[in-house]
């Protein structure tokens, strides 16, 4: 209090903020990036620990050995899917029932809002199926879920009988303390989403179910599973969820405890681990591991079937088998020992898993990065807009009362009366943006039958071409609608939209890091330097450049090129193009199927924001 | 209320669940009007809207006439032209004060959500109508109405007092007899319509449970449901020996600053008024949006105040970041489990912070501008450089 109320010290301070200004924003964004990419380094990322007691070592005597059996179950599986052109409902029902679980069957349709290209579904039809393992001597109070996507063609097999043999071995045990679920869904996500609707007995998205559900209790925690081979040489886990909603660090503790006990090799981001050590190639190993997981949790896409769990308080990881060409090769047995061995020590859980973090980044499986330790490179991002919004302010203010020096405290001299147009001139900028934003989010989707009839384009890409057109559009928008208030064409105008625009974005990545943190860091990496700079008064078409480099769009496209490049596999330009179309019609699916924040933060929240700003540039 | 409504309707007192604390003379409102719940609360803050617009026009005839009078009298340094206000100005303060209310997004956000804050707000907008309007009956009838549904309006005794005393140009001496002839009458006319309401309140429902169900819960904050006020984190993680002392701490708390308000503002009641309207929103044991409403509504009235404010800027983005983050971690906190209370209570600390800074932003504001008016704009130490004011 003594910082805002002492004469001297606002003295001090707004002549800081004002004279300063331009290096101290560099100096905070130039940290804020800086800080970021010191993220890896073993001070910032310390090693991985079980936090909760329940799970604390890994000492459970696994007795697991069925692999064969595992992948006999498999080629049955693979034979009955191809005879019956999708998943053999009755097949699998029959096998559950004679392994000695209580199976239920979940029909579920749903029409999605335009075409999807990339897996060829429109309308939806599907059955989940699902056996449920009673433990033998609890009440039904607590489950786990063991769940297995049923793909099309040859994939995933090998998981599905895994996943028959380890309910055939758990039904064989008498210390289960809670009931498992074996799950099978089909269509991935969307099959995954109806039975968590169902189960939980809500209704998020316009899925249709029907039939009685078997319940088993509240779940505990869930774990995907997908092996496309009869041998892996590594197994992948996949942390990320819907929206950018990790799981408990516990449970990926839990992941790399077994896989260390059994020998397993574990990977994350699909890298294969490098020694630790100081060098400059380690470094750039991790760093690369830490982008790869950024950008997958700023997308929101789940990373597997898991990722539609954690939205019901339900920690899960997806664990994908790889098979590469290195030599040393694990066999299914392995791998279910490692499974059973995480299921027991899941088993013994008391309560939630709460005790270790929910915000993390990982730049490798044994090293995180915490909430406290990331947040002041987003913080230091924010800042810049901050300086410059009060930057603005205190020239706004000083335009005010016409006295350079003494501001603060005295009120002396003769006050100017300039024609001051008041908060009605920024009325019609911010309306016209955001009707913009309304625009680009509802009328892609609703537009495409319009859209079908008139150009020679399917619905999908009738979608998409329409969000770009509105996107484009958007920046050609006439801006001059202020000079028709009067005293629009001053600078003062502009200082004050400019000064909304600021802290609008500042207050949206705001609200947005703490809900990702990922996607808000790289919306501010990108978008703070152009908001902070652009005026209308100096060199247009640099800052025009800046600008538009800064938009959401082309930051999507960069980061799909980024994310290639960092999975060895570089895209080249029209792949990149194809990609970020993909992408565009993907984000507005997931919206619209699971509930994704990203497409309506983008058209409602950060357009608007961006447009204000084009607005801004082009003042005069 | 809908519970109470339902176990009224059985016979049996509504006061017997754990969930309705709100006064008997509401839930008979609302056994006429419960049909009509979403047209009673528009009206409720139209009524609100109207009586601030009546209230604050009188207000400002007699302002104006004041500063007539110290003018005449020669009581304002000679160069304070520019700080006098004109009627130009002050035209359309009402008008304003009316939209601040209406269009504050915390009143929609009140209104939509149906809570009985609104109906609170209506009784002590009338109460400020009849105070400003002379009516020392009717203020006291409104005050004791208000007292009634929630305790701590009670604070506002003083202030009505102070503006009633000015009214009838009784000067405020601890020593002199039409002081205390006068506060007599005015306690005596509250407490007696204070002593009617409740025993009107018996009489509807038989019984005097609702005195420890609204004020026994009102001061015993038994109730830990999060909300944006200070208690609920406090008291949810307090030892049970040690509730009793902080309980009587923290009330104490809320009708504290009457008395020094008192005996600084006593001049300026309304002011008075306002900044002890803003307390009792911020330290009461259950606020709610509100409240917030009906002190932020008076803002404009003192927008001459403007140019002495020194944390407008950063106090308005601190309230507005808070209302905005208050949903996103209930989100995190409740429905994602990722949070937990420590994030929802750091924002709602802020949010208070920011609101206590607000006031004492104003109230630094108003007592610099009459400073000013009384010993001049250009102050000059006796060296003649340029002297600092500071707030002691």
């Amino acid at each position: 209090m003594g910082l805002l109320s002492d004469p001297h010290c606002r003295r001090a301070l707004s002549r800081l903020v004002l004279r300063l200004n331009t290096p101290l924003c560099l100096l905070s964004y130039l940290l804020g990036l800086g800080w970021f990419l010191a993220l890896p380094l073993p001070p910032l990322a310390p090693r991985t620990y079980m936090s909760e007691n329940a799970m604390g070592s890994t000492m459970v005597e696994e007795t697991f050995g069925m692999g064969e059996r595992a992948l006999s179950y498999a080629r049955e599986f693979a034979g009955h899917k191809k005879k019956a052109g999708g998943m053999p409902v009755a097949w699998l029902e029959r096998t559950m029932w004679s392994l000695g679980l209580e199976v239920h069957r979940q029909p579920f349709t749903l029409t999605l809002p335009f075409p999807d290209e990339t897996r060829e579904r429109y309308m939806v039809k599907g059955t989940n199926v699902y056996g449920i393992l009673r433990a033998p001597r609890a009440s039904s109070t607590e489950a786990l879920v063991l769940s297995v996507p049923c793909s099309p063609g040859t994939q995933n097999n090998q998981a599905l009988g895994l996943m028959l043999a380890l309910a055939a071995h758990f039904r064989g045990q008498i210390y289960w303390a809670k009931d498992i679920i074996f799950l099978v869904n089909e269509h991935d996500l969307l099959g995954m989403e109806a039975w968590l609707e169902a189960y939980h007995d809500i209704n998020l998205t316009e899925v249709q179910s029907s039939g009685a559900l078997g319940r088993a209790g509240a779940i505990q925690a869930a774990i995907s599973l997908e092996l496309s081979s009869d041998v892996v040489t590594s197994l992948d886990v996949g942390v990320e969820g819907l929206n950018g909603q990790l799981p408990n660090l516990d449970l990926l503790n839990l992941f790399h405890a077994f896989c260390q006990k059994n020998g397993l090799l574990c990977t994350i981001q699909g890298k294969l681990p490098r020694p630790e050590g100081d060098s400059l190639p380690a470094y750039a190993h991790s760093l690369q591991t830490l982008l790869l997981m950024v950008l997958a949790q700023a997308s929101g896409r789940p990373r597997g079937d898991h990722g539609l769990f954690l939205r019901y308080r339900i920690e899960a990881i997806t664990l994908r088998g790889i098979n590469s060409f290195r030599q040393y090769k694990y066999d299914l047995t392995t791998l279910g020992k490692t499974l059973e061995g995480m299921f027991r020590k899941l088993n013994n859980l008391l309560e939630r898993l709460h005790q270790s973090y929910f915000f993390y980044l990982l730049p490798s499986l044994s090293r995180f990065v915490s909430i406290g330790l990331y947040m002041p490179a987003f913080g230091f991002l924010i800042l810049v807009l901050i300086l410059k919004a009060l930057d603005l302010w205190m020239k706004l203010s000083k335009g005010e009362t016409g006295n350079a020096e003494r501001l603060w405290d005295g009120d002396h001299g003769v006050r100017e009366v300039e024609p001051r147009p008041g908060l009605l001139a920024l009325v019609p900028p911010l309306v016209v943006c955001h009707a913009a934003g309304l625009a680009l989010y509802f009328l892609p989707v609703l537009g495409q039958h319009v859209a079908t009839q008139h150009f020679p384009v399917s619905e999908a890409e009738a979608v998409v071409l329409t969000l770009i057109a509105i996107y484009v559009a958007g920046m050609a928008l006439p801006h001059n609608a202020h000079r028709a208030l009067s005293g629009g064409g001053s600078d003062r105008g502009w200082m004050v939209l400019k000064l909304v625009a600021l802290l609008y974005l500042a207050l949206q990545l705001g609200c947005l890091a703490l809900l990702n943190f990922s996607l808000g860091f790289i919306l501010a990496a990108t978008m703070v330097p152009a908001a902070a700079a652009v005026t209308p008064n100096g060199p247009r078409v640099l800052l025009g450049v800046l600008l538009v480099l800064g938009t959401p769009a082309v930051t999507l496209l960069l980061t799909i090129f980024l994310q290639r490049e960092l999975e060895e596999a570089p895209a080249g330009l029209g792949e990149g193009w194809q990609l970020f179309l993909g992408a565009l019609g993907e984000g507005l699916l997931q919206h619209h199927l699971y509930g994704s924040i990203l497409y309506p933060f983008l058209a409602l929240g950060a357009h608007p924001c961006w447009l204000l700003l084009w607005n801004v540039l082009c003042w005069k | 209320v809908v519970e109470g409504l339902a176990l009224l309707d059985l016979g049996v007192s509504p006061y017997s669940g754990a969930i309705f604390h709100e006064t008997p003379l509401i839930i008979y409102l609302f056994h006429f009007l419960i049909e009509y719940a979403e047209l009673v609360f528009m009206i409720t803050d139209v009524l609100t809207a109207v009586a601030l617009y009546l209230a604050i026009q009188d207000f400002n005839k007699v302002v104006f006439k004041k500063q007539k009078l110290l003018i005449e009298l020669d009581k304002y340094a000679p160069d304070v032209a520019e700080l006098i206000r004109t009627p130009m100005e002050m035209h359309y303060i009402p008008l304003k004060v009316a939209l601040f209310y209406l269009l504050n997004p915390y009143t929609v956000m009140s209104c939509v959500a149906k809570s009985t804050c609104a109906i609170n707000n209506t009784v002590i907008a009338f109460f400020i109508l009849a105070t400003i309007k002379g009516s020392a009956f009717l203020s006291a009838v409104f005050l004791a109405l208000a007292t009634y549904q929630s305790l701590y309006p009670l604070t506002l005794f003083a202030p009505a007092l102070l503006y009633l005393l000015q009214r009838q140009f009784i000067p405020i001496k601890l020593k002199s007899k039409s002081f205390w002839l006068y506060s007599m009458q005015y306690a005596s006319l509250y407490l007696c319509s204070l002593v009617v309401i409740i025993c009107l309140s018996f009489f509807l429902l038989n019984s005097w449970d609702f005195i420890p169900s609204v004020y026994g819960f009102i001061l015993s904050v038994p109730d830990l449901t999060p909300n944006i006020g200070l208690f609920w984190y406090f008291f949810a993680e307090m030892f049970e020996h040690f509730s009793l002392f902080f309980v009587c701490v923290f009330q104490i708390n809320v009708f504290f600053y009457t008395i020094p308000l008192a005996i600084k503002l006593k001049e300026h009641p309304v002011f008075f008024m306002f900044v002890q309207i803003a307390i009792i929103s911020i330290f009461k044991s259950y606020p709610t949006v509100g409240d917030i409403a009906l002190y932020m509504a008076f803002l404009p009235v003192w927008s001459h105040l403007y140019r002495f404010l020194r944390n407008i800027f950063i106090l308005s983005c601190v309230l507005i970041v808070c209302s905005l983050l208050f949903p996103v971690l209930w989100h995190l906190w409740i429905y994602a489990g990722s949070a937990n209370s420590n994030f929802y209570y750091a924002i709602t600390l802020t949010f208070n912070i920011g609101q206590i800074l607000l006031i004492s932003d104003y109230f630094y504001a108003f007592l610099r501008r009459e400073y000013y008016l009384t010993h001049g704009l250009h102050l000059t130490r006796q060296d003649g450089t340029e002297p600092m004011l500071v707030l002691k």
